[in-house]
């Protein structure tokens, strides 16, 4: 029934066994070393398999093979674009801003790497436990705005400039919902380490885990934070700051080679990052869906989550079209953000309402029906029909 | 005084002296970025973590983005032939000089508590509960002050609503 | 209901997807290098000189009379006429090529070479495998290289390949029964008339390949055979092409 602890916590082993080689004046660097050393491996990793695994599901969503040429089945095809991008050219426009030119790439991955300190990717593995652990992560997800801004403006190009400041309203816009999203769970634990936060969720009953997505609040929070952090992590169908037919590719058209790389390299890791925290907060991080399969190690469920969830990314990118920019901001600003407060509302109700059915009850209807009242009424100012060009026909 | 403190210590100095410096207001936003990165690490070494947080999430997601947002409207990045000093210098350094003055008295009259007592331990949770117990009316003051700053905005915000076309 | 119709399109992706595994006729790629797409037949690549009989570079039907290097837009096509005339493939005396070259890198496949020449003597290849490894003599195609058979011709465009047959063979027709040579002109009356002279090489070379099927049904079965005359004759009264191009071949050739 229990995991055989050497397996579950073989990494932590591996560690301290590691730190008993080094002086002890050195240990806190070796350890910091240590723990840090395999996320910055494991994660451009499984960038490495998001970027085939997407354009070969792409590809079959839209009745084609994908790649299927380097390797077998074409699973070498990140090598190939890696060393692709490495040896082109590195081209900087003339009237480029040269030194933020040159930084914004680099802030932008530095921002997308250090989130991951707080994300508890299985049991006491966690780079560090903060005490305001969901803080910080929102606080360095914010600096990745800043370089989309860098970006934008030191190319010196209208569509990069056009890029960034879509990027930049859509990320102002999508923080207030991505947050208060979260602030239901940090009403239901009471605390912002992300550590206690799955730790609350680990528990049985008959079986089944206390997860809070098993919640009236908890789904709506789940279902409005991925939203968020698809708008957040700028992809479809967010994807507007680099629409390719108006904009080209948006705030980073003026990079090429590696610094492109880099730039795509950032925005999947600011993806894994908020699909991480989705499972931290909502999915019981590493804990097991079932209390019988607890015997599986515990980074091993957070892995198979994360990939459900980039699954799911791939998936809705292949069904939705682009939004429209006002759509994206009424979306954020009449549904999004009205929706996240009452489930705030509705997670206190759940906290003071005693426990059974009534309180399911009382929550889903507290949410199911503002729910139907606010598609009801955005449908009414809405004349849905098919669209009449006057000009291209 | 470690090391860090130094390092941490000369990077907002820099950071902030650049702001003032720079010609390109760009620049200055981003160096003042730097400045604030770096007070938010001071605070984050003398324990603070939630003040360290907020400092970056209030002031690089929100003030510096929306200095960044008013330059991407405005089209006012390009350098300007201004003089590098402003006319009214004499008076800004003689009001920098005074105050630098009260603040050094200030710190030299005041006899510090020992350099060994025991760190705080502030979590964000006694913060909420300070928050939420002892200064609950100045939270909803607050709050009902935003709330009229965000209506506001709006209100300007609104098209104006024109008249009936004949 | 908000968020219904996200959820239908889902669905959709997702039979998409299962069905691309579970269903091979879904998918519509071709595996390139090992199989190809069947070749369409109003496709048009890169043009090609059109030869008869057996001998390649006897039987051109070329006469060199620089009017599709003229009429290029790119400027891609290089003529250098012989200063002899040589027997072609009937033995009528008759200027040939000594050089012709086209540069694919520089082609944009405008087909108005084709649509100008007076002797259907280049046409549209559909071979659009154009690559070469060097930059510089490997994209020239000589001669030699963009010589190719009309039976070729017949197997890459079947019908447009047999309206030229027949009209050739009309011309050749028109052209054996009264001898002298001006009565050719009555065949085309809307060609320039400079070339009127060389007009007789076509007719006369035009060789026995396939029987050609009677004029009108052929002209019917292609709309194409029945602009040709209009084609040509815009080749030759377009007072001014582009500025920075020479004279049409109309003026050019009556000044002569």
């Amino acid at each position: 029934m229990t995991t055989p602890d050497t397996i579950d916590q073989i990494f932590v082993i591996t560690k301290h066994w590691l730190l008993g080689y080094v002086p002890a004046p050195l240990q806190p660097i070796a350890s910091a070393i240590l723990s840090v050393l395999p996320v910055m491996g494991v994660f451009p990793l499984l960038f490495a398999i998001t970027t085939v695994l997407e354009r070969k599901g792409l590809g079959r969503i839209q009745n084609r093979y994908g790649p299927n040429r380097v390797g077998p089945a074409g699973f070498w095809q990140p090598a190939a674009d890696g060393i692709k991008s490495l040896t082109k050219e590195d081209v900087v426009p003339r009237n480029a801003d040269q030194i933020v030119h040159f930084l914004a790439p680099i802030v932008l991955v530095i921002a997308s790497f250090i989130v991951y300190a707080v994300l508890p990717i299985g049991r006491n593995m966690v780079i560090t436990d903060l005490n305001s652990g969901l803080l910080y992560f929102f606080a360095v997800g914010s600096m990745v705005e800043l370089s989309v801004f860098m970006a934008g403006w030191s190319s010196h190009s209208k569509y990069s400039l056009l890029g960034a400041m879509r990027a930049t309203a859509q990320m102002i816009s999508y923080e207030i919902p991505l947050v208060l999203a979260a602030v239901v769970v940090i009403m239901a634990t009471g605390s912002l380490s992300t550590v206690t936060i799955v730790n609350a969720q680990t528990g049985y009953t008959m079986g089944f885990p206390h997860w809070f997505v098993f919640t009236p609040w908890g789904f709506a929070g789940f279902i409005l934070f991925m939203i968020a952090a698809t708008a957040e992590s700028n992809r479809s169908p967010f994807d507007l700051p680099e629409g390719e037919s108006e904009i080209i590719a948006g705030y980073y058209i003026e990079y090429s080679g590696f610094k492109f790389a880099l730039f795509f390299l950032g925005e999947y890791l600011g993806m894994f990052a908020t699909s991480g925290l989705a499972i931290t907060l909502f999915l019981g991080g590493w804990a097991a869906p079932f209390s019988f399969l607890t015997w599986i190690p515990s980074y091993f469920w957070f892995f198979a989550k994360l990939l459900v969830i980039i699954g799911v990314f791939i998936w809705v990118r292949g069904t939705l079209p682009r939004l429209r920019q006002d759509q994206l901001m009424g979306f954020a600003w009449k549904f999004m953000l009205p929706m996240t407060l009452l489930n705030v509302f509705v997670a206190a109700a759940w906290h003071f309402l005693p426990t059974g059915i009534i309180r399911w009850a009382v929550c889903t209807a507290l949410l199911v029906i503002p729910f139907i009242v606010f598609s009801m009424g955005l449908k009414q100012n809405k004349k849905l029909q098919v669209r009449t060009y006057r000009f291209a026909e | 005084m470690s090391i860090v403190f130094f390092i941490l210590a000369a990077l907002t100095i820099t950071g902030t002296a650049a702001a003032m410096a720079l010609r390109n207001a760009v620049h200055c936003i981003l160096a003042l970025t730097l400045g604030f990165v770096g007070l938010a690490a001071l605070y984050l070494q003398l324990g603070a973590q939630f003040v360290g947080f907020t400092q970056i999430m209030v002031y690089i997601g929100a003030v510096a983005i929306l200095a960044v947002f008013a330059i991407m409207m405005t089209r006012s990045a390009g350098p300007h032939p201004q003089p590098a000093f402003s006319r009214t210098w004499r008076t800004g350094t003689l009001i920098a000089v005074i105050v630098f003055a009260v603040l050094a008295y200030a710190i030299s009259h005041t006899t510090l508590a020992p350099a060994t007592l025991p760190q705080p331990e502030v979590t964000v949770n006694q913060i909420g509960d300070t928050l939420m117990h002892q200064y609950a009316l100045p939270l909803e003051i607050l709050g009902l002050l935003l709330t009229a700053a965000l209506i506001g905005a709006v209100i300007v915000a609104m098209p104006a609503k024109q008249e009936a076309p004949q | 209901m908000f968020g219904s119709g996200v959820l239908k399109g889902m669905a959709e992706t997702a039979r998409n997807f299962l069905g691309s595994y579970v269903d091979k006729d879904r998918l519509t790629t071709v595996q390139y290098p090992e199989e190809h797409a069947p070749r369409i037949e109003a496709s048009r690549n890169f043009p090609f000189l059109v030869y008869d009989g057996p001998d390649p570079m006897a039987g051109l039907r070329c006469v060199s009379c620089f009017i599709c290097e003229k009429e290029c837009p790119p400027k891609c096509i290089i003529i250098e006429k012989s200063t002899d005339k040589k027997p072609d493939a009937v033995g009528k005396p008759q200027a040939y090529p000594v050089k012709f070259n086209i540069d694919v890198s520089v082609c944009m496949s405008c087909q108005i070479c084709v649509e100008v020449c007076p002797f259907d003597a280049i046409k549209m290849d559909v071979d659009f495998e154009q690559t070469a490894t060097s930059r510089f003599d490997a994209l020239l195609r000589t001669k030699q290289q963009l010589a190719k058979s009309n039976e070729y011709y017949h197997q890459i465009h079947p019908t447009e390949a047999a309206a030229v047959d027949a009209e050739l063979a009309a011309a050749r027709a028109k052209a054996a029964a009264p001898k002298p040579a001006p009565a050719v002109a009555a065949a085309k009356p809307a060609t320039p008339a400079p070339t009127s002279a060389a007009m007789a090489s076509p007719v006369a070379t035009a060789p026995p390949t396939a029987a050609p099927p009677a004029p009108p049904t052929a002209l019917s079965s292609r709309p194409e055979a029945a602009c040709r005359s209009g084609e040509t004759r815009s080749a030759t009264t377009e007072a001014s092409p582009t500025p920075d191009a020479p004279a049409p071949p109309a003026k050019e050739t009556a000044s002569e």
